[in-house]
């Protein structure tokens, strides 16, 4: 057997000290050769999130968030509302990694504007749009109304939101990054951590999956494959179990 | 200055389908082999682990086994009088990255293109003269039907496919696709099990004349033992296949079908997180002397192999042989050069109906589970009162009901609020869809090249893809749309739409990761950078493997054919190249 790790990932490091494996000073990169390479604990669950308290909003962008996502997702006899299903905890703890900070994503320049077939062309990470957008959201809401978003009646933010989906509301944003485009930024967030597994932040006791019927992390349908057109029996599980 | 390594054999660029393949197929033959791989090693047991791969949200969402754009971004645009931009994120298509590249998280539809295909000029031409096909460059492929179908043969038994024939040694087979070129023989494992939506669709359109027939499937109807004495198992349906990997063993895979075998090999090896930044010619440019790659601490090393085998993905094979200076490149304006030639992707449109008291559980699903009929594919109905050539797969695949981001909603329904969440509830269990994938034949303003701006982070120039729907592929897709629309008045919807193409191409929703071309296969060096046996046309000891050496697209899943030419391309380096090395074919 043959497994020279060069390239190690602490992840690796981890696991290569307990596999003692060989470790080469003139080698080649991760050479594998011989024998399938394996490793105890190699694999890289996923770490659920702490519930407790906010990483990156401030408690004023946090309520506002709360506010968002609860008449994206309002409260009603088919589930908890958004706030209430985590997806403002969800948000947060997203803008925090890697995803508030598009870390995988191509952001070298220059930066011009694009055509919308060309996609987003800002230089704007997610965490940015947010502290950004959120900032303009609170000028409109002030400038308008003389309040914060989260103190308006519900009314007034669904006719708020409203106007920022349809376009007759421009926040103060800046170029390459639109309000349409802040919008559906949060629109989609929200759905993300009200669909996604618990695990994440939202989607707190699987309320979303229980709603539509979705059996979540079951990974066997063998026995249901040919009962056409009848209902599943058996309901949702989470990636950590919870039933 | 890079570290200078011991020869090998042969140097495979990239550890995918077409990457295991030739490995596999070339240490058979006792050559040396390495593969250098640029993505991480993964493999079922350590990171497709059955108790956390169904993550809606990490793999299909946040796309965690895929390429990440910035280890390697595209630029694109719909036209040449436009600047391109790059791809931040990767929407559109999605590339694979690490071993086993795209073949750990595709969906699995396997199919043949057709003999019709391989021959597509000639056949056309004959059949509705050769003014039909004005302003398309479709041309044949080089090779035959007869050539290629034990390679396709190949393929399938090593993946252990399950479908029904339709043709078998042109006996038609009640069950199958009549529309499929004559195979040798069945299928290695029968048909996927049915859930209620391709079922209601089968019967639904036989009852109108068409065809419907089980669409042929990676994901496995039964455990299997392979070519090479690998075991997989049944597939569970689990609704999690395209864009994760398979806990089960279940999909075929380079883990599931060669990894295994290859590996214990003592005449082969994988190097991982290594980045090919070129392949070295000799000052003649008529040879390749090795390659020059870094691996993942940044130090640099020369590799020299006496074959070459460009094994990426077929858009990162292009780019290779263009940062290689492998071939000229292909010049829009005066159609002089080879490379970049012939980009093709997939034309699509989709059908989705909307019922009362159903339950058609679209989470219990998998990559290839469903219904597909090849009546409006190809060249199977008669065009010459139309106007347009090629034609679309009609697919009913139940692939997954992952809620965040499949769970339709009768069209004009608000997307938030408490109307949404009531919409979502009635359509989740109450909507069946079905879709068309359409040909893309070949433009001459449809092409790829390096792009004049951007660069990667090794500072090499990213790949620049100028691509629009042509107006032939355009009017073939609306065509299949209209006759979408009559297939759904039988079933007797509350409601139902077609989605219909339209012209400008458009980066950010995902289409399909079926982007063919750009280092073609073919007969004339001065319209293909690769012949027949995929070998450079320009330097003889390089081959190109990939769905970059179909001269077009069809309206069929690639995989299948690109494992076909694999098999292909290795035959010929086994019983012919390695005897006598030089060019297999002389123009």
């Amino acid at each position: 057997m043959q497994i020279i790790a060069r390239a190690l990932s602490r992840r690796r490091l981890l696991a290569s000290v307990a596999a003692v494996p060989i470790l080469a000073a003139s080698a080649d990169g991760r050479t594998i050769s011989g024998e399938l390479p394996w490793s105890p604990f190699a694999g890289e669950p996923p770490r659920p999130v702490n519930p407790l308290g906010w990483y990156f909003f401030t408690p004023g962008e946090a309520a506002t968030i709360e506010a968002i996502v609860d008449r994206f997702i309002p409260g009603d006899h088919l589930s908890p509302g958004g706030k209430d299903s985590g997806c403002a905890v969800f948000i947060d703890r997203q803008l925090a990694g890697s995803f508030g900070q598009s870390s995988r994503l191509y952001m070298k320049g220059p930066f011009m504007p694009g055509l919308p077939t060309q996609g987003y062309q800002g230089d704007l990470a997610p965490a940015g749009r947010y502290r950004l957008g959120l900032r303009a959201l609170a000028d409109y809401t002030n400038g308008t109304y003389k309040k914060d978003f989260r103190a308006l009646s519900i009314e007034q933010q669904d006719t708020v939101l409203a106007g920022l989906d349809g376009g007759k509301i421009k926040l103060k944003l800046k170029p390459g990054f639109s309000t349409k485009e802040f919008f559906e930024l949060m629109l989609q967030n929200t759905m993300e951590g009200f669909f996604a597994d618990p695990l994440y932040g939202g989607n707190r006791g699987m309320a979303s999956w229980k709603m539509i019927g979705f059996p979540g992390a079951r990974y066997d349908y063998r026995d249901h494959i040919d009962k056409h057109n009848q209902p599943y029996p058996k309901g949702p599980v989470s990636i950590y179990g919870q039933v | 200055m890079a570290k200078a390594l011991p020869r090998k054999d042969a140097v495979i660029i990239g550890l995918g389908w077409t990457g295991a393949i030739l490995a596999q197929q070339l240490t058979e033959a006792g050559l040396n082999v390495v593969a250098i791989e640029r993505g991480p090693w993964r493999d079922t047991s350590t990171d497709f682990n059955v108790a956390y791969m169904q993550d809606e949200l990490r793999y299909a969402v946040r796309k965690d086994l895929f390429l990440q754009p910035n280890v390697e971004a595209m630029t694109m645009r719909n036209s040449a009088g436009q600047t391109a931009m790059p791809m931040r994120d990767y929407g559109s298509f999605l590339p694979g990255n690490g071993v086993g590249g795209a073949g750990v998280h595709w969906n699995g539809h396997t199919w043949r293109f057709t003999d019709e295909d391989f021959s597509i000029r000639t056949h056309l031409t004959r059949r509705y003269g050769a003014a039909k096909l004005k302003g398309l460059m479709l041309q044949d492929w080089g090779v035959t039907w007869n050539e290629i179908e034990p390679s396709f043969d190949q393929f399938e038994y090593l993946a252990g496919i399950s479908g029904k024939a339709g043709n078998l040694k042109g006996q038609m087979q009640a069950g199958g696709n009549p529309f499929e070129s004559p195979r040798s023989r069945e299928y290695p494992t029968p048909p996927m099990k049915m859930s209620y939506a391709p079922t209601l669709f089968a019967q639904t359109m036989s009852g109108i004349g068409y065809h419907p027939f089980p669409t042929p499937s990676a994901n496995l109807s039964q455990s299997y033992v392979n070519t090479l004495g690998v075991r997989m198992g049944q597939c569970t349906y689990c609704g999690f296949c395209e864009r994760f990997a398979c806990g089960n063993y279940s999909k075929a895979s380079p883990q599931t079908t060669i990894l295994p075998v290859l590996i214990k090999k003592p005449n082969f090896e994988a190097r991982t997180e290594c980045e090919v930044l070129k392949v070295n010619l000799t000052p003649d440019g008529r040879h390749a002397r090795s390659v020059t790659y870094l691996d993942a601490n940044g130090v640099e090393f020369e590799q020299p192999g006496d074959i070459v085998a460009i094994c990426a993905y077929g858009l990162m094979n292009v780019r290779m042989m263009l940062l290689s200076k492998i071939g000229a490149p292909y010049d829009p304006v005066t159609g002089a050069g080879t490379v970049g030639r012939n980009y093709c992707y997939q034309t699509n449109s989709a059908a989705r109906m909307f019922f009362e008291g159903k339950h058609f559980n679209p989470f219990i699903g998998a990559g290839t589970l469903g219904q597909s009929m090849d009546d409006l594919n190809g060249d199977a109905f008669d065009h010459s009162k139309l106007d347009f050539v090629g034609g679309a797969g009609i697919n009913c695949v139940v692939s997954n009901g992952r809620p965040i981001s499949n769970r339709p909603t009768v069209p004009g329904s608000p997307r938030w609020g408490a109307k949404w969440k009531q919409a979502t509830v009635d359509g989740y269990q109450n909507s069946m869809g079905f879709t068309s994938q359409g040909s893309s034949y070949p433009v001459r303003e449809n092409y790829l090249d390096l792009d004049p701006t951007y660069t990667d982070r090794h500072g090499r120039p990213l790949l620049r893809v100028t691509f629009d729907f042509p107006d032939n592929d355009v009017a073939m897709s609306h065509y299949v749309s209209d006759q979408m629309e009559k297939m759904t008045k039988p079933f007797n919807a509350k409601y139902a739409a077609v989605s219909r193409i339209k012209k400008g191409w458009d980066a950010v929703p995902y289409q399909s990761t079926h982007n063919t071309g750009g280092a073609v296969m073919g007969a004339d060096p001065k319209t293909s950078a690769v012949n027949k046996y995929l070998q450079s046309w320009d330097v003889p000891n390089v081959f190109v493997v990939g769905a970059s050496a179909f001269a077009h697209n069809a309206g069929l899943n690639p995989t299948g054919t690109v494992g076909a030419l694999a098999y292909w391309a290795a035959e010929a380096i086994t019983t012919q190249y390695i005897k006598n090395p030089g060019a297999l074919v002389h123009a």
